[in-house]
């Protein structure tokens, strides 16, 4: 992803400005682009850069009404542009309608072939839940809410606890019993 | 109900601490806490023993211990804060003894000793140092640590070493906690390829497990949660998946690996989903750096999506000639698929380098010569050196001995003398922290007593 030329951001606009009959492209974020086009003095394109701005300004405006949020770890898919970091798993199936055009420009491809984990993934859904739950007692503890960070300490204790035991009795179901020996 | 106050470490009495809620301290028990580095040097302590009603060691690692006792301005106040945190104190760490040392693995037998990628025995180990595959893996239902979260790094490093009890083959393993290494050990690391620049520069609870012969190490906590990595010396990428493919398992089997049906396994970056993996190959190409035609090795890889990088990955310079060519691209292709591209291009690049070398050979031996003999006599008289020009003459000499132009002298031994000299190696094998100036009079010291017994040939 190119860089802004103004500041570190990813450039999520790209301004192809036609000058004296030569075209210039210009990589901007989107605050850059704001007081890019507020600032052009030009006169004849004045009307066109107002018109893009307050294209860019309802733009803006769209994304905030839906802020793309994980519920899980509370980064929105804006910090992971910025940062190129997710929060947790949970975000790939959060924002995967978003990323998988991006994936398909790093990888040339968006399915996965190769290894899988040995053995049985437990419900993503119950991991998404610890993760969540983790998220809240950070919180807690940074509120001081000790008695709240407590309670979800316990409940983070016995979701592990039963997703381990998923785990364990699975491959043993499979097992046959040992037979019996002759003493 | 109140505990009564007792009398701290450095004779203050600590102010009476009350519980919040309302149990008896019949369920109290004393918990020893053994703090960090940053912390000691602030509450002028070591350990402070405290009494805490969970019957769970209290850990200095959680954020909001550290952030809360790193504003302590006496031991006392101390005393209090980290009674308050009591209960951040997670049921798995109830299995661990806290008073384990954390670093048992000696630090300054490393800097003497070399890792068996070193050797110089592999295949095609004229030109290929060392073969690398690595693993990019999370642990499921826990967040990336890309968010500052101390707790959840410290858990992690616990199962993860957990699961690390013994290696593939049940010898022991070495941890390493990052964390608390001096700047200078973790460069020592850093310098061996152990750890990487952002493992040995972060911060929070980290670490490394090492086995093998120095063959395997698991990052814990640096970009993702793991990196699992195997190194063999010359071109032996199959061996590399093997053992690291191994070692995957093993871990998985005692730590969930957070994987998605379609995107595979889940990392912290993109650039890393679905196999996670990254196939790396260190090639000594001096040849093709002085015909200038290293350019075209850039170009050639970057066009099927390869990586060309120099001796310590991503950012950093190809010092000596060194360079890595990796993979890219982790999603839609298998791991295996991925291991032969690599190989593919690494065996054209060994054959035009080979090639190079014989022309060179051939048509200006004299002047090849010459330069060897330059590089050798430096290296064996000079009184003060820096790294890269040590760097520059080992490379020389290196090509030198493959091309039977020094004698008395094994490629595994200059090989081991680009690491050993490394400044945190050196400073190492000197017993103590050396200045610039120092430290290049050390290096020449150092590289005039190795060499003393070859000669060129």
């Amino acid at each position: 992803m190119k860089k802004c030329r103004r500041c570190a951001k990813p450039a999520t606009l790209h301004i192809t400005e036609i000058r004296d009959g030569s075209a210039a492209a210009v990589h901007l974020c989107e605050t850059c682009a704001r007081e890019y086009l507020e600032k052009t003095p030009e006169n004849d394109s004045t009307s066109a850069a107002t018109d893009l701005a307050s294209k860019l300004e309802d733009l803006i405006a769209d994304s905030e009404e839906s802020p793309l949020i994980c519920p899980n770890c509370g980064i929105s898919f804006n910090e992971f542009r910025e940062s190129g970091r997710f929060g947790c798993p949970h975000d790939y199936s959060e924002f995967l309608t978003e990323l998988l055009p991006l994936l398909e420009n790093i990888h040339e491809d968006s399915n996965h072939v190769g290894k899988r984990p040995r053995s049985t993934v437990v419900g993503t859904k119950e991991q998404a839940r610890l993760i969540q739950l983790r998220t809240e007692q950070r919180n807690a503890i940074e509120m001081e809410d000790y008695e709240a960070a407590a309670k979800l300490r316990d409940e983070i204790a016995a979701l592990e606890v039963s997703l381990r035991s998923d785990v364990v009795e699975k491959p043993k179901s499979r097992k046959k019993p040992a037979p019996d020996k002759d003493v | 109900m109140v505990v009564p106050g007792r009398r701290n470490a450095v004779g203050q009495e600590s102010p009476t601490y009350v519980p919040s809620s309302g149990r008896s301290p019949a369920g109290a028990v004393r918990c020893k806490f053994v703090l960090s580095p940053c912390i000691q040097t602030k509450v002028g302590l070591t350990t402070i023993v405290c009494e805490c009603l969970y019957r769970i060691p209290v850990s200095p690692y959680n954020s909001a211990i550290t952030g809360r006792l790193a504003n302590c301005q006496t031991p006392a106040d101390f005393q209090i804060r980290s009674g308050i945190c009591r209960f951040l104190l997670f049921p798995r760490i109830n299995s661990l003894s806290s008073d384990r040392p954390d670093n048992p693995f000696c630090l300054a037998e490393l800097a003497r000793t070399s890792g068996e990628w070193l050797r110089g025995d592999g295949p095609e180990s004229d030109i290929v140092i060392s073969s690398r595959v690595r693993l990019a893996r999370n642990v499921a239902g826990f967040p990336f640590i890309t968010r500052d979260a101390a707790d959840v790094r410290f858990q992690i490093v616990q199962m993860v070493q957990a699961a690390l009890r013994k290696d593939i083959q049940h010898r022991p393993v070495h941890h390493v906690n990052v964390e608390t290494l001096s700047p200078l050990d973790s460069q020592l690391l850093m310098e061996r390829q152990l750890i990487s620049r952002e493992l040995a520069r972060g911060d929070g609870p980290r670490a490394v497990a090492i086995s093998e012969g120095e063959r395997h190490s698991v990052m814990i906590n640096e970009e993702d949660h793991l990196r699992i990595q195997v190194l063999h010396s010359g071109f032996a990428l199959d061996e590399c998946w093997l053992e690291c493919d191994a070692l995957d398992d093993q871990i998985e089997s005692m730590v969930p690996f957070a994987f998605h049906p379609q995107l595979g396994y889940l990392t912290a970056c993109p650039t890393n989903v679905g196999t996670g993996i990254r196939v790396s190959v260190m090639v000594h190409l001096p040849a093709l750096r002085i015909t200038r035609e290293i350019q075209k090795v850039h170009q050639a890889a970057q066009k099927i999506n390869l990586a060309v990088r120099g001796l310590y990955g991503e950012g950093s310079q190809a010092m000596g000639d060194f360079y890595q060519i990796s993979n890219q691209v982790t999603l839609g292709k298998s791991e295996t698929t991925l291991i032969a591209e690599v190989q593919e291009v690494v065996t054209h690049i060994i054959g035009w380098e080979r090639r190079v070398r014989e022309l060179m050979l051939r048509d200006n031996k004299s002047q090849l010569h010459d330069q060897v003999a330059r590089a050798f006599g430096t290296l064996t008289s000079a009184r003060s050196i820096s790294s890269e020009e040590t760097m520059l003459l080992l490379s020389s000499l290196r090509m030198g001995i493959r091309l039977g132009l020094v004698t008395n002298l094994d490629v595994a031994a200059v090989n081991e003398l680009f690491i050993h000299t490394q400044p945190a190696h050196l400073q190492k094998l000197h017993g103590s922290e050396l200045e610039t100036a120092d430290r290049n009079m050390a290096r020449a010291n150092y590289l005039r007593k190795r060499l003393d017994a070859s000669s060129l040939g």
